[in-house]
């Protein structure tokens, strides 16, 4: 479902330029179950971004679902971005304004979904993700593991095929990180292409596919057999 | 996104920055005030002189000396033309154009009028005992000025009430002997009520036959003649009419002006306007003022929220949709403060017309509109640039931003 063949990304720092992807080439399945993992600034984020369609390479070619990405104009990947992929972030991005519920619901609101269907689609994910009781909360009332499920439950409310999660626990304490590594990993086997990036050997390595990333570049990429 | 969703949504984004949409709010709110205020000052103040001409009859014709330059202008005021409009020709007009009943010249004095110790400086009218129906004015005691021919005099006088209280406190005034500079007059009615009419005090006033005046003022020509003119004669007719007989009269010059209260309040009418369109003016300068502030608040709310632009590029808002966010936050918080602008202009009007209740002070319907309208667009317009900002922004930028 994603191919991605010769891409680069460079940035200019002053006068030094960092090479934050370098000739990436890879091809994820659906359903995969994909770690990354690196030392930092090895360009992890920067490649989830560019899968993601927030950021776009200076060249090389990415197939979405065998449609060029690189041809597309805003809109048409904000339309890609809003059916197809779901974003976890380390820092949540909860609006701070807003209810748990109604961070939830956003998606759907911005795709002008009407409000009552709304409302049953977010109590289905609010029950599954064991936030319902905390719903009409503000995010600075939640705890961090809390938030994450809400973060979860917004990325996945408008059913993305691909979970693209950077460094989803890296602000958890060990038992809500578990927590939360068990959801995605749970909504994993329900079907989303799920890729991780993370600094935690044990989740990284729970992954099928663990991919390690130095300099930009893919230094490993491995599979376990049995799973895949 | 639903229009529902995109007003809470904004509503929410507004209650988060509390102080800015106040002040916000509070600058156009001015803004939107003084297009009310001001326009209702305007339309009162048209209203107000509208209605001094109300007195005259649609019936009513006025001659001034002078004739207007130009079409459409003022009529001339000052009256200096080569001619004096004598009363021998007021006897012709009366004889010979066909639908003038009746008419009643004035000319206008200005005088010490003193009984006994007492003096007070009153205007003076010279004029016939037409005057009084014409001019629609009411006689409280004793009697109008007595049916004259046109050129004889007589020492009797009509005064206004406020004058009569002057001089006579609440004695009786018929039958007493003013002074006016060297003349004797004895009074033989007193005005009923105030009546203000064409800024003049009719209340303050005395007067006398028209031929007296001549005398008293050592003037011979008319300062204005006003013309009765018949039931079923086109107004219009008479009034060219009239112009004609008085270029006979005047050896073929075109001296006079003949003004009809149609004519003079639509002249009033237009001038007073542009006036209330003046002052509109002002109150939009101050609500486009505002939209810089609104340009600098939706920057800075931009700015904080940048984080939050990225995410909602990132759950797939398009630029687009990122715009009218905050486009719609500016028009919400432009119409929230022109709703309060209205609302205290109103209050503000209110009191001026219980202060004023002789100035029918109002705003105008289309004063509401074009500053709501002005309010909003003047928004739209300064909040464009940084919604653009906002709309414009890299996904992955503004997500990185805290
Ligand atoms: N917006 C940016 N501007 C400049 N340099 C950047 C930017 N984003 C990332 N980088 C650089 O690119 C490299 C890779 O960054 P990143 O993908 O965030 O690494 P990781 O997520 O693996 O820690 C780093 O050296 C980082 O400094
Ligand atoms: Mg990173």
């Amino acid at each position: 479902m994603i191919d991605i063949s010769g891409v680069n990304k460079t940035f200019i720092l002053g006068d030094s330029t960092v090479h934050a992807l370098n000739n990436i080439n890879l091809r994820i399945e659906q359903g995969e179950y994909l770690s990354v993992m690196g030392p930092s600034g090895s360009g992890k984020s920067t490649l989830l971004n560019m899968l993601g369609l927030l950021d776009r390479p200076d060249n090389g070619r990415y197939l979405l679902n065998g449609v060029d990405t690189q041809s597309l104009d805003e809109n048409e990947r904000a339309r890609l971005r809003r059916e197809q992929i779901g974003f976890v972030f380390q820092s949540y991005h909860l609006i701070a304004r807003l209810t748990a519920r109604e961070n939830v619901e956003m998606p759907l609101m911005l795709a002008g979904v009407p409000a009552n269907t709304r409302h049953e689609m977010v109590q289905g994910i609010l029950e599954k993700l064991g936030i319902a009781r905390r719903a009409s909360h503000l995010p600075n009332q939640l705890s961090g593991g809390e938030r994450q499920r809400v973060a979860i439950g917004r990325s996945i409310v408008m059913k993305p095929a691909i979970l693209l999660a950077d460094e989803p626990t890296g602000n958890l304490d060990s038992r809500s990180g578990a927590e939360v590594t068990e959801i995605l990993e749970t909504l994993n086997r329900e079907g989303i292409t799920l890729m991780v990036v993370t600094h935690d050997s044990n989740m990284g390595e729970r992954a099928r596919r663990r991919i390690r990333m130095v300099d930009g570049a893919v230094a490993t990429d491995q599979r376990d057999e049995q799973a895949a | 996104m639903r229009l529902l969703d995109l007003l809470r949504f904004s509503l929410l984004a507004l209650r988060r920055q509390r102080f800015r949409s106040l002040m916000l709010l509070t600058a156009v709110g001015l803004g939107v005030g003084a297009v009310v205020v001001l326009t209702a000052l305007g339309e009162g103040a048209r209203g107000y002189v509208l209605g001094e001409f109300a007195y005259l009859g649609k019936d009513t014709v006025v001659m001034i000396p002078g004739r207007k330059e130009t079409t459409g202008g003022m009529p001339p005021m000052t009256g200096i033309a080569a001619h004096d409009i004598t009363l021998e020709e007021m006897e012709v007009l009366q004889r010979s154009v066909p639908g003038v009943t009746d008419l009643a010249p004035m000319i206008l004095g200005n005088g010490p009028v003193s009984f006994k110790s007492r003096a007070r400086d009153s205007v003076v009218i010279g004029t016939t005992a037409a005057f009084f129906p014409i001019r629609k004015l009411e006689i409280a005691q004793g009697s109008a000025l007595p049916d004259l021919a046109l050129g004889e005099g007589k020492q009797v006088a009509v005064i206004g009430q406020k004058l009569k209280q002057a001089l006579f406190d609440s004695d009786n005034a018929i039958g007493q002997w003013i002074r006016l500079r060297d003349y004797r007059f004895r009074v033989i009615g007193v005005l009923a009520g105030s009546g203000d009419s064409f800024g003049m005090d009719l209340s303050e006033a005395v007067f006398i036959p028209v031929a007296s005046a001549q005398a008293v003022f050592n003037v011979h020509g008319m300062f204005r003649v006003s013309l009765k003119v018949k039931e079923n004669y086109e107004v219009e007719a008479v009034k060219s009419a009239i112009v004609k007989q008085m270029q006979a009269l005047h050896n073929g010059e075109l001296d006079v002006t003949v003004v009809s209260p149609d004519a003079m309040l639509s002249t009033f009418d237009s001038i007073l306007r542009v006036m209330t369109l003046g002052v509109a003016g002002i109150g939009a300068i101050s609500l486009v003022v505002s939209g810089i502030l609104v340009m600098n608040v939706t920057l800075m709310s931009v700015k904080q929220r940048t984080a939050e632009i990225g995410l909602l590029k990132a759950i797939g808002a398009p630029s687009s949709q990122v715009r009218t966010l905050f486009l719609t936050e500016a028009a919400l918080i432009a119409a929230a403060g022109a709703l309060v602008g209205i609302l205290v202009g109103h209050l503000v009007v209110f009191i001026g017309t219980q202060i004023y209740p002789d100035v029918p002070f109002a705003t105008p319907g289309w004063a509401l509109w074009a500053s709501l309208g002005l309010a909003i667009g003047t928004a739209l317009l300064f909040a464009w640039l940084p919604a653009q900002q906002a709309a414009d922004m890299e996904p992955v930028d503004a997500l990185g931003k805290k």
